[in-house]
């Protein structure tokens, strides 16, 4: 049961997916559309197949990228929420302008961003920073706040001091809030590279998907579509299993150990 | 000898007065209770005897002033941290307190069998039931080694029989260790259980209306007399809280 049960978990999203494949496939053959235009997902693969040295070749700047600039992200958002965290002041300065970082249109940005800092990995990470940074600062700040009070004071009473409140108590209170927000700005992170790449790289998958839509090849594009969309879910899955690791805890004691000997102790 | 001496504390928030001059003692060795009702500020006296809140009056401890760490708190509810294992739980204070990690597990395991928690080293505490939970917490409360606990409402969240069990537990490990004691409570059959002493307070703003002692034997779950005696105390404490003509109440035990 235990190998099955995973399985029967995913089967309604595999066969959906199977179904929007197979209905493509149909349009694409039978319909009468040029694959200039739509190209099967038959033909998206074997293409992809084909030309694997160069999607290969493109797909790991993107990952480079995605990785650095989440790695920053993240050491960013750790860093300004503990800040914020200690200074509520600093707090009221900074959200504003964090919210506002949050309406910047990615099209108008991007190509600023290369502009200004060149053609290699600065600029990406920066725009992978961006886009993954709110998330994960939002829901540390507010994890920290979702510490329970009587943790709090008790720690207090036992003479601990605010970074020992912080560490022994906030932080580890605020990760289920951590990696939901973590869960979140994972799935803008390659998005947030391929847009940087986009607005102008010497190699990866943005760059890639520029110039197969300038040779009119949209089954190449779908193609770098599909790898990053592998890339996101492997990242989001990466992102689950850390959390298990994380905190082992979460799946204790569901059904709660009976108490052998409640009233026999007097 | 006398520990814990408070003498005139006041505590108000703004225009709302929540405790009107409370004055009481604990001596060494000594289970005391403050009974009152919900609301009345008995977790605010334990929050200045902290030094989590600031207010008015004297607090001594062994004649001087009262300082830091003399308390070892056990909160309402338990406060465990779900992300420390039993054991890590149990050493939070001391490891507060600058001890290592390890030491501090060395100290507190042999403990784990007398407060029912052997075998449960490891568990989270997601995995014990609610008594065993209250047990790990008074472990925690106990192994800091201060001179005085404070124990707030610490069954409040328990099924009434799984806080029965706790109480009867309570008093044999009390027999066995002799702590001295605060209590806060509203459940009046647990003060009197428990307690060599009670105050009664008012509800908010509180004062001490009465001081009850309860010089019953222990353990005193055991006999049907001691059990009418209690039950008798029992009564002259709810009409002092409920307002009613207090019925006369032996202050000392009667002879059955």
């Amino acid at each position: 049961m235990a190998l099955i049960r995973p399985f029967a978990k995913i089967l309604p999203a595999a066969l959906a997916f199977a179904l929007l494949l197979t209905a493509w496939e149909l349009c694409a053959r039978l319909g009468g559309i040029a694959p200039t235009v739509l190209p099967a997902p038959s033909r998206v693969l074997a293409q992809a197949w084909e030309n694997r040295a160069a999607l290969a070749e493109n797909t790991l700047p993107t990952i480079r990228a995605t990785l650095a600039g989440f790695a920053c992200s993240l050491l960013a958002a750790f860093t300004l929420s503990a800040l914020v965290d200690f200074l509520p002041r600093l707090r009221r300065a900074l959200f504003p302008l964090l919210i506002a970082s949050q309406t910047l249109p990615l099209v108008a940005i991007a190509p600023l961003v290369v502009l200004w800092f060149g053609f290699g990995l600065l600029p990406k990470i920066l725009l992978v920073a961006l886009v993954t940074f709110f998330p994960m600062m939002v829901a540390l700040v507010e994890g920290y706040a979702a510490t329970s009070m009587e943790i709090s004071q008790m720690l207090a009473a036992m003479g601990a001091g605010r970074w020992r409140i912080f560490w022994a108590a906030r932080l580890p209170s605020a990760l289920p809030y951590f990696f939901a927000g973590l869960r979140i700005s994972i799935t803008y992170a390659v998005v947030g590279a391929i847009f940087a790449e986009y607005a102008g790289a010497a190699k990866g998958l943005g760059i890639y998907m520029l110039s197969a839509k300038n040779n009119f090849r949209p089954d190449l594009v779908l193609a770098a579509v599909a790898v990053s969309s592998v890339l996101t879910l492997a990242l989001f899955g990466l992102a689950v299993l850390v959390q298990r690791l994380a905190m082992p805890w979460e799946n204790a004691g569901s059904e709660g150990k009976s108490d052998p000997d409640a009233g026999g102790r007097a | 000898m006398t520990r814990l001496e408070l003498r005139d504390v006041r505590k108000s928030f703004g225009a709302l007065e929540v405790l009107a001059g409370i004055s009481l003692d604990v001596r060494a060795g000594e289970f005391v209770s403050i009974l009152g009702p919900s609301g009345a500020g008995k977790s605010t006296l334990f929050q200045l005897l902290t030094g989590a809140l600031k207010g008015e009056g004297s607090m001594r401890f062994d004649g001087a002033p009262l300082d830091g760490a003399r308390f070892a708190f056990m909160p309402q509810r338990d406060a465990l941290m779900p992300w420390r294992r039993v054991i890590d739980n149990a050493t939070l204070g001391l490891e507060v307190q600058g001890m290592k990690r390890r030491a501090a597990r060395e100290r507190v395991a042999p403990l784990f069998a007398e407060f029912g928690l052997a075998g449960f080293e490891r568990a989270w505490p997601a995995e014990l039931s609610g008594g065993m939970r209250q047990r790990a917490a008074l472990l925690r409360t106990v192994v800091q080694q201060r001179d005085m606990l404070l124990l707030d409402e610490p069954f409040g969240a328990l099924d009434a029989l799984t806080r029965a069990a706790m109480q009867r537990w309570l008093e044999g490990m009390w027999q066995s260790h002799r702590w001295t004691a605060l209590l806060i409570t509203h459940d009046v059959r647990e003060a009197v259980l428990l307690s060599d002493r009670i105050y009664v307070l008012s509800a908010r703003p509180a004062r001490v209306v009465r001081e009850v002692a309860v010089p019953l034997p222990r353990p005193r779950t055991e006999s049907a007399a001691l059990a009418r005696e209690a039950a008798a105390i029992e009564a002259g404490i709810l009409d002092t809280l409920l307002g009613q003509p207090p019925i006369r109440v032996p202050d000392h035990p009667m002879e059955n």
